[in-house]
């Protein structure tokens, strides 16, 4: 789960990282606020969405720059006017962009020298990594490509810690030296504490800042955490109704559902990630276009089955539903009883195709051509899919 | 022969008395598991449906029915602790079921694995079975059959459907294995062909694989090196965008490694066979077998 900008400062800001003091805006009065309360200029104001490459970005409006450098409080109410309310377009979001509800209002202290900081998990090596760059305010995956050299990497013991002398160690490979020496040791090591006290998965400072008169400053932040362990940070989980922005997603968050929204027409319900995958990957293979990603889980109920219909139901971009269960414990007659249960209910305008594989599938599909519902069923797993596919076609 | 498990496997299962414990734990029973211990701490001295004494720890149940194999449904908030209270009682597998493990917490179970003698199956897995002998897990029995194809996979239900697609065609499994869907999980793919090649029981190997991580390359790059078994592949996600967690939390591209793609380049660069529709697993499988017969 990733967080906005202004989030992730608020939580780093508990951790003693340097920020240059601001605040965040719903209108562009508040942002003017901020910045009249703010010592001195000039500001910085940024979009507040969860993509990247926003100084470059475009709105829709044809407003140029998600992120944007005032001079007076009075710019600042002005360029946030512009872009609150709008649609911000980056290489990051796709051209449909996302929109903009809120802005962060900050001091933009003047930049010396821009590196890069991260702490993230090595999975190969099944540890924490922490990783400097002299060189910041950059995409960082174009310098691992082209000077691979540049990024500086030191890997922890779980079992050992993160010690000062590593936090040294990097800071001298990142060229902090001297008087920056010992701020930039402390700035790695708080932000390795915040890591692992608050389970992030990544922690991102893009770029990490010298400024004026010799300090250190945290520019900007990327930030996400472990969805397994927000149980145990109840503070971070409450951000995550703010940060969903798709609606179907939102929808299937309170339903307990495991959702991704996509862009094609055939919304698949499956139980089991690994198979949902292969589904939506089928559905590609005989040139159809999965709506979502739906894990109703290897042991779905008939509640999670009806909630998981409403959300595809409720999704106007799709065109079919495919379902697609391997009865395992759950038996495929309970599953079948289930879906007659849902659609009488909910009577859904598309078509359905299913396919049930596994436990008494065979009185499970009995069920559902008994039902009197508009129901089309497949036994394997490559009809299911082409008929499934000729459906959304149907109605197009 | 089989791998992990046979039918000499005595079990016991942590969290015994739980919804899912007590279910998964029938349900093994009944496919003739010997499961000889449970551990519910505070319930220590009553018995599991009149038939299976129940411990306060690990270390009290293994003194007493010299259990060897460890079954967890222990929730997400305990799990971590209960793979350690097994392993610091010299139980040899553990194959942990439960989903949503904190990372950092699984991080450090690893890093204290290290150096013992106790191998970990999962987290978030569907567990370990050798057809016809021992069920360690939560997939459905029956839909095995003994036999002599080797099954590792990252995922449960899609392993279910290619044991379907290979038993309704005649081939058995020696064992089938799911190694989990978290990205910090014990037994890799690497190390699960490894027991398979060593295992006469076992004929050719199925590897099931998905997004994230870099775990398939490994495995075909030790494959390259050691194995000597006729072995297929399929990958799943060839369609899931990149940075989002597709279910699993170990399925998420975050790099160019992580991608369906790239895995494939990976097999097929060393000459593993790779498996492109789902629907086709079974025959799939079938013609990489007669293939190494004729």
């Amino acid at each position: 789960m990733n967080v906005f900008e202004y989030q992730a400062r608020s939580l780093l800001g508990r951790y003693g990282l340097p920020i240059p003091p601001g605040g965040v805006a719903t209108s562009p009065e508040e942002a003017r606020q901020i910045a009249e309360r703010l010592t001195r200029g000039p500001f910085v104001v940024k979009s507040q969405i969860l993509a990247g490459g926003r100084g470059k970005g475009r709105f829709l409006s044809g407003f140029s720059g998600g992120v944007r450098l005032c001079e007076h409080p009075a710019e600042v109410e002005e360029v946030a006017r512009a872009m609150l309310g709008g649609v911000l377009v980056t290489a990051q979001t796709g051209p449909e962009g996302r929109p903009v509800n809120k802005v962060l209002v900050a001091e933009a202290p003047r930049i010396q020298r821009e590196l890069y900081l991260a702490i993230l998990l090595d999975r190969g090596r099944r540890c924490p990594v922490v990783i400097g760059s002299a060189q910041g305010g950059v995409d960082i995956e174009e310098v691992a490509r082209e000077e691979p050299g540049a990024l500086h990497r030191i890997w922890v013991d779980p079992q050992v810690g993160f010690w000062p002398y590593q936090a040294r160690e990097l800071a001298v490979r990142i060229g902090l030296r001297g008087p920056l020496l010992n701020p930039a040791a402390d700035v790695i090591a708080r932000l390795y504490r915040f890591f692992c006290e608050c389970d992030a998965s990544l922690a991102e400072v893009n770029p990490l800042a010298v400024i004026e008169n010799e300090k250190i400053a945290v520019i900007d932040a990327k930030i996400g955490f472990d969805e397994n362990a927000l149980f145990r940070h109840p503070e971070i989980a409450a951000y995550r109704n703010e940060v969903v922005e798709d609606v179907r997603e939102a929808e299937a968050l309170k339903a307990g559902l495991n959702y991704v929204g996509l862009s094609g027409e055939i919304g698949c319900m499956v139980n089991g990630a690994g198979l949902a995958m292969a589904t939506m990957d089928i559905l590609h293979r005989y040139g159809g276009e999965p709506a979502n990603f739906l894990d109703v889980g290897g042991g779905a109920d008939q509640n999670q089955v009806t909630k998981a219909f409403g959300i595809l139901m409720a999704d106007p971009r799709v065109r079919a539903i495919f379902v697609h269960i391997f009865g395992g414990i759950m038996r495929c007659d309970v599953i079948a009883r289930g879906i007659v249960e849902a659609v009488s209910h909910a009577k859904p305008k598309v078509p359905i195709v299913v396919r049930l594989q596994g436990t008494n599938f065979e009185e499970g599909k009995a069920i559902l051509r008994q039902s009197d519902l508009l129901i089309r069923t497949a036994d394997d797993l490559a009809d299911a899919a082409q008929k499934a596919v000729a459906a959304a076609r149907e109605t197009r | 022969m089989s791998i992990l498990v046979d039918g000499a496997t005595r079990v016991v299962v942590q969290g015994i008395t739980g919804k899912a414990g007590s279910f998964h734990a029938r349900a093994c029973l009944d496919y003739g598991t010997s499961i000889v211990a449970g551990v519910t701490p505070g319930r220590g001295g009553q018995k599991f449906d009149d038939r299976v004494p129940i411990f306060d720890s690990v270390a009290e149940a293994k003194v007493a029915s010299a259990c060897n194999a460890s079954l967890i449904f222990v929730p997400a908030a305990g799990a971590a602790d209960a793979i350690l209270e097994a392993a610091a009682a010299g139980i040899e597998l553990i194959v942990c079921i439960t989903e949503g493990i904190p990372i950092l917490d699984m991080v450090r179970v690893r890093r204290c694995l290290e150096g013992t003698n106790t191998r970990l199956i999962g987290p978030n897995c569907p567990g370990v079975i050798t057809p016809g002998q021992c069920k360690i897990g939560i997939m459905p029995g029956y839909i095995h059959k003994p036999g002599r194809v080797g099954i590792v996979s990252r995922s449960g239900t899609l392993t279910y459907e290619a044991v379907w697609q290979l038993s309704q065609r005649g081939i058995g499994q020696s064992s089938c294995v799911g190694i989990g869907g978290d990205p910090v999980h014990g037994l890799g793919l690497p190390e699960v062909i490894d027991l398979f090649d060593r295992d006469p029981a076992t004929e050719a190997i199925l590897v099931i694989g998905e997004i994230g991580g870099c775990e398939e390359q490994e495995a075909a790059a030790f494959w390259k090196t050691s194995s000597r078994k006729p072995t297929v592949a399929f990958l799943a996600g060839v369609t899931a965008p990149p940075g989002r967690r597709m279910g699993h939390a170990g399925a998420v591209i975050t790099g160019a490694a992580g991608t369906v793609e790239a895995k494939i380049e990976a097999f097929e660069a060393v000459g593993i066979p790779v498996i492109l529709s789902p629907a086709d697993i079974g025959a799939g499988m079938s013609k990489a077998m007669t293939a190494t017969v004729s």
